[in-house]
């Protein structure tokens, strides 16, 4: 008897939806084991990981509030991964999206107006899809790779924010901390929007996700990216221009790591050093777990969210180190590559293979 | 601008090259056997604490080095199972396996910050290295050398060997090369372990000489130089070796930058730069070389082999 793997005529619906859950499932049973194995408490650290912030309704607030932009920057990667374009600079077009918008903050400090915000939010997105052109450019004229080229620009976003917040925009009242200063009410959206008690940014992701949805699935324009996607040459030969669908994909989900940039700097209130909080590189892994379908990422970025919430519940309850959220993010993302396999492939056990065996034997 | 300061200011550029250096060499013999790890990174953070660990424990350097080395190799081998046996995509497992050895190096460093070990010195006696000029020569630690013999090495390997040759020819045609007999999976394993492995040194390198302590991070974007370097080189040793000192050059005016007074841009400015420079050199290579450079034909596609 032998395993034998029998590739899929078309990747199987039912393993699509089926294998995150199990990724999921998979990776808690791995953390108990991981954890016994340093020496903690292993089923009630991943009972505070995964479930605490899921069943106490005061976690609820922190979950939403973490999970808004990864949602948010997720919907926009989940574009570029159908065309099979790699924007592993998220975090790069987020930072500058922030940084666009504290501009906007910082040269509106002494007004007021209804207009601020929307300007704020335009500067985000256009700068996040700006910066997300580079790669473009560099890919559609030059044929570098987005994946080094959009990585790149990460490393320096962080030094030009490390600049602004130390250099012009110091916060002058900040007792010399690098930092902006606060917005100011006009900056912010309130936090209770509409007395829902949900906080503003997960409203945009809902929406954001609704929108997608329908470009995705009743739109030329979804249906061409993933043509691009999945039968490159085919879709050239359909008509389909990829250097647009290059472009239009990477300026997207720029604009939408801009976004959520926007959107984080309201509910931190400033910029400092420690805005930088590698949602960008999270955003990736919420988009491959959500099967870059708008539903499936809007779920899963509500799942990497209770991880980071958890992970402070578990390091407070179990005392697990600051850095086990981000190994079990980790950890998923290599379940949710590797159980692709099931989505491709069917395995069957093969007896025939054992009998022709014998037979050459005797 | 003495002389004096010249000389010191290359000592510093030899020390920070290396562990690009090392890591891209590894990175190298990875890609030319068409295979694209992302995960350089996460290696040489894995390599840099397991390094540190050892070291510290057991007071033994070279301990700590090889158990560096060894753990590289193995956080590559999970990329390996993972696009090799699994098929799974090269891009994302390579980012995976970076964020892997993010938490997986912060995890274990948790216990090891704060602590600071003697650095890693010369292999050679003292007295060979009495003035600046003779320390250029002798004055490194092992890694210098050992970086500088292992690119060599390579592209001996690459270009005069048959091994090198088989590797080569996995890269550029796997499926020809499965078809005269050749064990295209087991070759690419072994590249993928070697890549690892140099990663993992690099990461020694970092938390034994260059600062000898752990700190989350503390490779702080190198390991993408060091994968923007392989397409720099054309993927060509020769030209690594060039190309890595170069952007030593590059990391080497942040230091003086923030240390003295030249700073006529702020220092975060020279921060950046070689990031800039790697992406505006990335343009110009491709443009001059035509469409993707001398890339292997196979770079990052998965082989499955059918039956």
């Amino acid at each position: 008897m032998r395993l034998r793997l029998e590739k899929r005529l078309e990747p199987s619906r039912k393993m699509l939806i089926l294998t995150p859950v199990l990724s999921v499932v998979a990776i808690m049973v791995l953390g108990i084991i991981i954890f016994d194995g340093l020496g903690y408490d292993g089923p009630q650290a991943v009972w505070e990981l995964f479930f605490t912030p899921v069943l106490d309704v005061y976690k609820w607030r922190d979950v939403a509030t973490k999970a808004a932009p990864l949602i948010i920057i997720a919907l926009g990667l989940s574009l570029s991964n159908q065309a099979k374009i790699w924007n592993i600079g998220a975090e790069g077009q987020y930072i500058v999206g922030a940084i666009a918008a504290a501009g906007v903050a910082y040269s509106t400090q002494s007004v007021t107006g209804f207009w601020i915000i929307p300007l704020m939010v335009l500067a985000g997105m256009l700068a996040g899809a700006a910066y997300a052109a580079i790669p473009a450019v560099l890919r559609t004229r030059y044929g570098v790779s987005e994946v080094l080229s959009s990585l790149m620009l990460v490393y320096v976003s962080l030094q030009l924010l490390s600049y602004m917040i130390t250099g012009p925009w110091k916060d002058p009242n900040g007792h010399n901390f690098p930092q902006t200063a606060q917005l100011t009410a006009a900056q912010i959206l309130p936090h209770d929007l509409l007395g829902s008690g949900i906080p503003p940014g997960l409203l945009v992701a809902l929406l954001a996700a609704l929108i997608f949805y329908i470009i995705v699935s009743c739109t030329v324009f979804g249906f061409s990216i993933r043509a691009i996607g999945e039968a490159p040459h085919a879709a050239r030969y359909g008509g389909f221009r990829s250097d647009r669908i290059i472009w239009a994909t990477l300026m997207i989900s720029g604009a939408m790591a801009g976004l959520a940039g926007v959107f984080e700097l309201m509910q931190l209130s400033r910029l400092n050093l420690g805005y930088p909080s590698g949602y960008g590189f999270t955003a990736i892994i919420v988009s491959l777990l959500g099967r870059s379908h708008p539903i499936g990422v809007f779920i899963a970025g509500l799942v990497l969210a209770i991880t980071y919430v958890g992970g402070q519940v578990a390091q407070t309850v179990v005392h697990v180190p600051n850095a086990t959220a981000g190994l079990f993010q980790a950890l998923l993302l290599f379940a949710i590559l590797a159980s692709d396999l099931l989505v491709r492939y069917r395995i069957r056990l093969s007896f025939k293979g054992d009998i022709a065996a014998k037979r050459s034997v005797a | 601008m003495t002389i004096t300061f010249i000389l010191d200011a290359l000592i510093t550029v030899i020390g920070i090259t290396t562990p690009i250096l090392l890591a891209a060499t590894g990175e190298l013999i990875v890609e030319k056997s068409g295979v694209i790890n992302l995960g350089v990174e996460g290696m040489m953070l894995v390599g840099a604490i397991a390094g540190f660990a050892v070291t510290f424990e057991t007071g033994n350097p070279w301990l700590g080095i090889l158990i560096a080395m060894v753990s590289g190799a193995v956080a590559a081998s999970i990329f390996g199972v993972m696009v090799l046996s699994l098929g799974a995509n090269q891009v994302a497992t390579g980012l995976a396996l970076t964020i892997f050895g993010i938490g997986l190096s912060s995890l274990i460093g948790s216990n090891y910050v704060g602590i600071a070990i003697d650095p890693l010195d010369s292999p050679f006696p003292d007295t060979l290295a009495l003035d600046t000029f003779w320390r250029i020569v002798f004055g490194h630690s092992p890694f210098v050398y050992f970086a500088v013999f292992l690119v060599l090495a390579t592209g001996f390997f690459l270009n005069k060997t048959r091994a090198g040759l088989v590797l080569r020819a996995v890269g550029e045609n796997d499926f020809s090369a499965h078809s005269i007999g050749y064990p295209v999976i087991r070759i690419r394993y072994l590249a993928i372990a070697f890549g690892g492995a140099a990663a993992g040194i690099a990461g020694a390198d970092f938390s034994l000489v260059i600062s000898p302590l752990w700190a989350e991070q503390m490779t702080a974007g190198r390991g993408w130089i060091a994968l923007a370097l392989v397409v720099f080189a054309g993927w060509r040793a020769g030209r690594l070796l060039a190309g890595s000192y170069f952007f030593g050059v590059l990391m080497a005016l942040e230091l003086y930058a923030k240390a003295s007074g030249f700073a006529i841009l702020p220092s975060q400015f020279w921060a950046a730069m070689p990031y800039l420079i790697a992406v505006i050199v990335l343009a110009l290579l491709s443009s001059r070389d035509g469409k993707g450079g001398k890339a292997p034909a196979c770079l990052g596609k998965p082989f499955i082999p059918n039956g």
